[in-house]
């Protein structure tokens, strides 16, 4: 599903790219730029103006396009936590504050924060604990800038295991807040 | 239902060949005292005769309360049963019976239970049956025993939910309490949990993930039709149905945390019953509406609270153990159903209510989601049995033991529907 997601604004960018390249004639509604078809006998010669534009870094930090970047922190959308816990750790604040600033400088991206536990104990009360680390994640993501319209945190619970094996390195990757943009869910 | 068109000698074929998806259950322990009964083939047409018996039996066994007798040769309800042979092979009860071919496919089956020590006859009902509703006969047939024997209803004739989770799958499930003629009601590819009947039996509330994120909905059983009863943002689930039907109590993050409100079950009209600053969650009524039972980690660990429908204080009702959850409150009221962790192991308690004494009932490890049948004899849950989910049952007093499981998929979820009226 992501895959497909990507693969179209990135197939409509290459177009864009390749036709700004501009080996190809004008398309044929549009007018020949600087050239008028007038009936006059003297032809007043001009040579039609180039502006240069001055090109910026390769991808804008914050833009789309660097939330699947493997080398922007942007790419990286888990938030770990300990057993029974829906503290952020301090390890995750980088990643926040990158996540933060991306939403503050798209204010019509949405994110939707997917809060998960591990598969110990009754699946509603799991839903719970997902539901306070997906919020936990939210109120980080608000206090760093992200507005509250652009932001919902919901809760998988258990039902949804990155890792299916019963052993704590398997639920310590269940216990995540995952975080996901327009588009993306 | 799904036999409607097929002749009866097939329907009884085709029963016998059980579905590879069907749950199987398997009987893991018995009641200390069962009462001995003979259940005498049918006279009458063969096949259908046969189909009638075979079930009653089953159910009756199943139940873990009685012992079945061999009668030694069939018996028609009009003809008096052998008494004296019957008592010499142990039998304190006899059944037997006739089933005549009427016009159109239909069948009338007469039964006759009478008490083998009295020489009494103790009812003689009759049943008009189509070929197709063989075995919803026979646990008609097995009700009017076992609760003309045993003074409280049976089950036999009422349905099963649950979640059958097979690769990159999910089904909603609906069956027979024996664990036959299985429909699915809804398939995802996205996790549903928490099932609950409501009090007529007619419709099903869940959580369904389906848009990504859990929202709970109403499903009409009967035409497939169903509403959103709860979908705020944030998270919805946990739905609980009010004595009446008329309402639901849920669990809504639109505020914060997981917290409880009530919604009419059409999905208008939401407000809050409870407000702690942690987690609120799986709400149920107590049967006569007075109180919400709920799991909540207000005082720093998950335990059992209660609160008056009516608004008021919080009770705390479970103080044992530092995880105690999924509170199920007994048909009669009296005693309360739930999940203890001892020691890493979550096992399925109950709790007398009056006298505060908890029984562990289980010695599994990973019990979930338990379930009353509507005469509170059994309990339903989920568990694990060599990695793979599966459904249990055990008597309230912990004798008898079920295990109810499909082959290659994790069964979960369970939910006990209402007595048939």
């Amino acid at each position: 599903m992501r895959a497909r997601h990507l693969t179209l604004p990135l197939l409509s960018a290459l177009t864009l790219l390749l036709a700004a390249c501009g080996s190809q004639p004008p398309a044929p509604e549009q007018n020949p730029a600087g050239v008028e078809s007038r009936t006059p006998s003297g032809v007043k010669v001009e040579t039609p103006a180039v502006k240069p534009v001055t090109p910026g870094p390769a991808i804008d930090p914050y833009s789309i396009a660097a939330l699947k970047d493997p080398k922007s922190p942007l790419s990286k959308r888990s938030i770990y936590f300990d057993y029974d816990s829906y503290v952020v750790k301090g390890e995750f604040q980088s990643l926040l504050t990158a996540h933060s600033r991306f939403l503050a400088a798209n204010p019509k991206m949405k994110m939707l924060i997917q809060g998960n536990a591990d598969e110990r104990g009754s699946r509603e009360y799991n839903l719970a604990l997902g539901q306070k680390r997906a919020d936990a994640v939210r109120k980080a993501l608000a206090l760093l800038g992200a507005k509250e319209e652009q932001v919902e945190a919901v809760s998988l619970g258990e039902e949804k295991p990155a890792c299916t094996e019963a052993t704590e390195e398997c639920w310590a990757k269940n216990r995540r807040g995952d975080m996901l943009y327009s588009g993306e869910f | 239902m799904r036999f409607r068109r097929l002749i009866p000698a097939c329907a009884a074929l085709a029963f016998s060949f059980a579905a590879q998806a069907q749950l199987t259950v398997e009987i893991t322990g018995a009641g200390a005292n069962r009462l001995p009964v003979a259940i005498a083939d049918f006279t009458g047409e063969r096949i259908v005769a046969q189909a009638l018996t075979s079930v009653v039996r089953a159910d009756l066994e199943r139940s873990g309360l009685f012992s079945l007798i061999d009668a030694g040769s069939p018996l028609a309800d009009s003809t008096t049963p052998p008494f004296e042979d019957l008592k010499a092979r142990g039998a304190d009860a006899v059944v037997g019976g006739s089933v005549t071919g009427m016009e159109q496919g239909r069948y009338e089956t007469r039964v006759r239970l009478s008490d083998v020590q009295k020489q009494a006859v103790l009812g003689n009902p009759a049943f008009l049956h189509t070929g197709a509703q063989l075995r919803a006969t026979a646990h008609r047939i097995a009700d009017y025993v076992y609760e003309k024997l045993t003074g409280e209803p049976g089950v036999f004739s009422t349905r099963i939910a649950y979640v059958v989770k097979s690769t990159g799958r999910y089904e909603l499930k609906i069956a027979d309490a024996d664990g036959s003629n299985d429909q699915a009601a809804l398939a995802s590819r996205e996790p549903i949990i928490s099932p609950t009947w409501s009090p007529d039996g007619a419709k099903l509330a869940y959580v369904s993930f389906e848009a990504k994120k859990p929202v709970v909905y109403v499903h009409d059983l009967a035409s497939g039709r169903r509403h959103v009863a709860a979908n705020f943002k944030g998270s919805n689930s946990a739905p609980a149905w009010s004595p009446d039907g008329k309402q639901l109590a849920v669990v809504l993050t639109k505020d914060g945390s997981s917290q409880l409100y009530l919604v009419n079950a059409d999905g208008s009209g939401v407000t809050r019953i409870a407000t702690s600053s942690g987690i609120d969650t799986e709400p149920r009524w107590s049967p006569d509406g007075q109180h919400i039972y709920f799991t909540s980690d207000r005082g720093g660990s998950p335990q059992i609270y209660r609160i008056a429908t009516t608004g008021g204080n919080v009770e705390r009702v479970t103080f044992e153990g530092n995880y105690n959850v999924t509170p199920r409150l007994s048909p009669d009221g009296k005693s309360l159903a739930f999940i203890a962790r001892n020691g890493g192991r979550f096992q399925l308690a109950l709790m007398d209510l009056a006298t505060k004494q908890t029984m562990i009932l289980t010695d599994s490890a990973k019990d979930e989601s338990p379930s009353f049948a509507p005469n509170g004899r059994m309990i339903l849950y989920a568990t694990e049995i060599g990695g793979r989910g599966v459904l249990a049952a055990v008597s309230s007093d912990g004798r008898v033991k079920q295990k109810l499981s499909v082959q290659a998929a994790d069964v979960r979820e369970p939910a006990w529907g209402p007595l048939v009226r």
